[in-house]
């Protein structure tokens, strides 16, 4: 399978990493290489295989709902790049 | 001193031979004058090291010492530690200094092990060579031409160079054994969920897993008795039992099966490398052990499920890094979607973004029956494969790698050529079973290993196997020159 350039700018944004204009060519090249690659996989007849996502095939484990954690709100935030009164500083979203 | 094994120097602590503020001083001189060659550390804390070299003198004296009291240990900088920069070997986390210590650092902290220093590695795990790291490419001890693998290089090359006598790394497609065997070291990675995960930055998480790289099995053994067990902060940590890795070493071989996966020894394997683990497997056969042809016949898959596995995850783990909460975090942002792009632009280098970005591709809408639940699917027949060995077979032996370490930018412009490295490793990953690499050979100069695979939760027979053989050969003895001149 192979890939054009603007899926490659549209995964791009979905991943959100911003892609310099002469990067996308080259980028575009190498993905395709890997996705070249993994077309192998399509030869093989999986029908009835049930997908393995834990090696061990473990279970979500639960355990009480009760607080485990003291709050280090304050350690946490010192090494936010930028905090006022409690919060996380971000560009304005809304107007 | 520095050539000396854990087992060794643990000894020679009890027996007061020395001070573990005279060890960690001479470690830590050895960093200072020789790893200028290598660059195998990123952080060095002399200061914090020596407190905690006195510290573990006073608990030798006080006669409650533990195996690894007073031991200089090097971890890689995946391992967050409290008040210590983790990088992760990236930009990203260039000024991330963690507030909480990883459950591996801790335990080793309640052993009384000395921190020596974080040790380089790729980027975020991802990589086979420790070029990808932001703080430069490690160099491989035995040659500074070749890689020493990666990407828990900069461990690998701190033990082979002797600048530490021991050091953990991490493993999520064979990022333990690859760097091991290149360097001329033994490694282990456990069993999935073995070691606690909490604190360790994770890259693919139903892959990653932690263990140590020393010289010896029997080190290693030393190493993951602190380091296996169960922990309740980590929801994948396993609750089966542990072992005393140490206690079954010395066991005798007689009437064990091995099994040797034809797979692993066709086209691919360079003749030299092949030639010695040949005759590593007969040292094996003259100790008792019955070799056994065996396959896995979904081997040619398991670079493509990997690469495509490993990389979903990723992309859904690195999504964590937003420039908001820690680490990096680009000037001026003109507004969210800015911060965020550019903050990852600059962050991450080129391999992280390639991943991520085939990671998004193989989840998205429309690609994700095609190619992650494919993956998903083919993995179970991987590790299917392993099962029906295992009914056959006690363990399965077979080169690390296909060859010995290549040369530095040998691969770097060309991903799938550096992914092809991997192929005798990343099943066991994928199938969640331990695996260790141990050295087994030199090839023009450059060492090679030995894979041992075993069964779940099976680390003791392991280490019980390649400590006999290490009581066999002295490839593991072996030093590689010092940069200086002499033996290192």
């Amino acid at each position: 399978m192979s890939i054009e350039q603007d899926e490659i700018q549209k995964i791009a944004e979905l991943a959100r990493i911003r892609i310099a204009d002469d990067q996308i060519g080259p980028l575009t090249d190498r993905i395709g290489e890997i996705l070249a690659m993994a077309d192998t996989l399509q030869s093989v007849d999986t029908s009835g295989v049930v997908p393995l996502s834990n090696p061990m095939d473990a279970i979500q484990r639960l355990r009480e709902d009760v607080v485990t954690e003291k709050n280090r709100r304050e350690d946490y935030q010192a090494i936010a790049p930028a905090v006022e009164n409690g919060l996380y500083l971000v560009p304005k979203v809304i107007d | 001193m520095h050539s000396q094994t854990v087992a060794r120097i643990s000894q020679g602590l009890k027996d007061r031979e020395f001070s573990s503020v005279e060890l960690t001083r001479y470690f830590l001189d050895r960093i200072a004058t020789l790893d200028r060659h290598f660059n195998a550390f990123i952080t060095v804390d002399e200061e914090s090291a020596l407190a905690a070299a006195a510290a573990a003198d006073e608990r030798l004296s006080s006669g409650n010492a533990a195996p690894l009291t007073g031991i200089p240990i090097a971890h890689k900088d995946i391992f967050c530690t409290l008040g210590m920069r983790t990088s992760c070997g990236s930009r990203m986390l260039d000024n991330f200094v963690p507030p909480y210590n990883a459950t591996l650092i801790d335990n080793f902290q309640q052993e009384g092990a000395v921190l020596l220093g974080k040790t380089n590695m790729d980027e975020f795990a991802m990589g086979s060579s420790n070029e990808n790291s932001f703080y430069g490419p490690t160099r491989n001890p035995w040659d500074l031409e070749r890689v020493p693998g990666g990407s828990s290089g900069g461990s690998a090359a701190a033990v082979a160079a002797m600048l530490a006598p021991a050091a953990t790394g991490t493993d999520t497609g064979g990022s333990i054994r690859q760097p091991a065997a290149f360097c001329g070291i033994t490694g282990i990675k456990p069993t999935y969920g073995r070691v606690s995960r909490l604190g360790m930055v994770a890259y693919a998480s139903s892959l990653d897993q932690a263990g140590p790289m020393a010289h010896t099995a029997e080190d290693c053994a030393i190493l993951l008795n602190t380091m296996a067990g169960h922990d309740p902060r980590d929801s994948t940590s396993s609750e089966e039992p542990t072992d005393d890795y140490t206690a079954q070493l010395n066991q005798p071989l007689q009437g064990l099966k091995i099994g040797l996966p034809k797979e692993y020894f066709g086209e691919g394997l360079d003749a030299s490398t092949g030639q010695h683990i040949e005759q590593a497997l007969k040292v094996l056969e003259q100790q008792g052990a019955t070799l056994v042809e065996v396959s896995l016949p979904h081997s040619n898959l398991t670079i493509p499920t990997y690469y495509i596995v490993a990389p979903a995850e990723a992309s859904t783990n690195l999504s964590r890094f937003d420039g908001v909460r820690y680490g990096h975090r680009c000037e001026d942002p003109q507004d969210l979607h800015d911060l965020y792009t550019r903050t990852r632009e600059e962050g991450f280098g080129d391999e992280v973004k390639r991943r991520i970005l085939v990671g998004t591709y193989a989840l998205s809408a429309g690609y994700y029956d095609a190619y992650y639940k494919k993956a998903q699917q083919i993995r179970r027949l991987i590790k299917q494969d392993f099962m029906t060995c295992f009914e056959q077979v006690d363990l399965i032996a077979g080169p690390t790698t296909p060859g010995p370490a290549f040369a530095l930018g040998a691969k770097t412009s060309d991903p799938v050529s550096m992914y092809l490295e991997d192929v005798y490793t990343l099943a066991v990953n994928l199938a969640g079973l331990p695996g260790l690499s141990m050295p087994a050979g030199l090839v023009g100069g450059a060492p090679i290993g030995l894979q041992l695979i075993g069964k779940h939760f099976d680390e003791s027979r392991l280490l019980n196997v390649a400590h006999q053989y290490q009581q066999q050969s002295d490839w593991h003895l072996q030093q590689p020159q010092s940069p200086a001149g002499g033996n290192a």
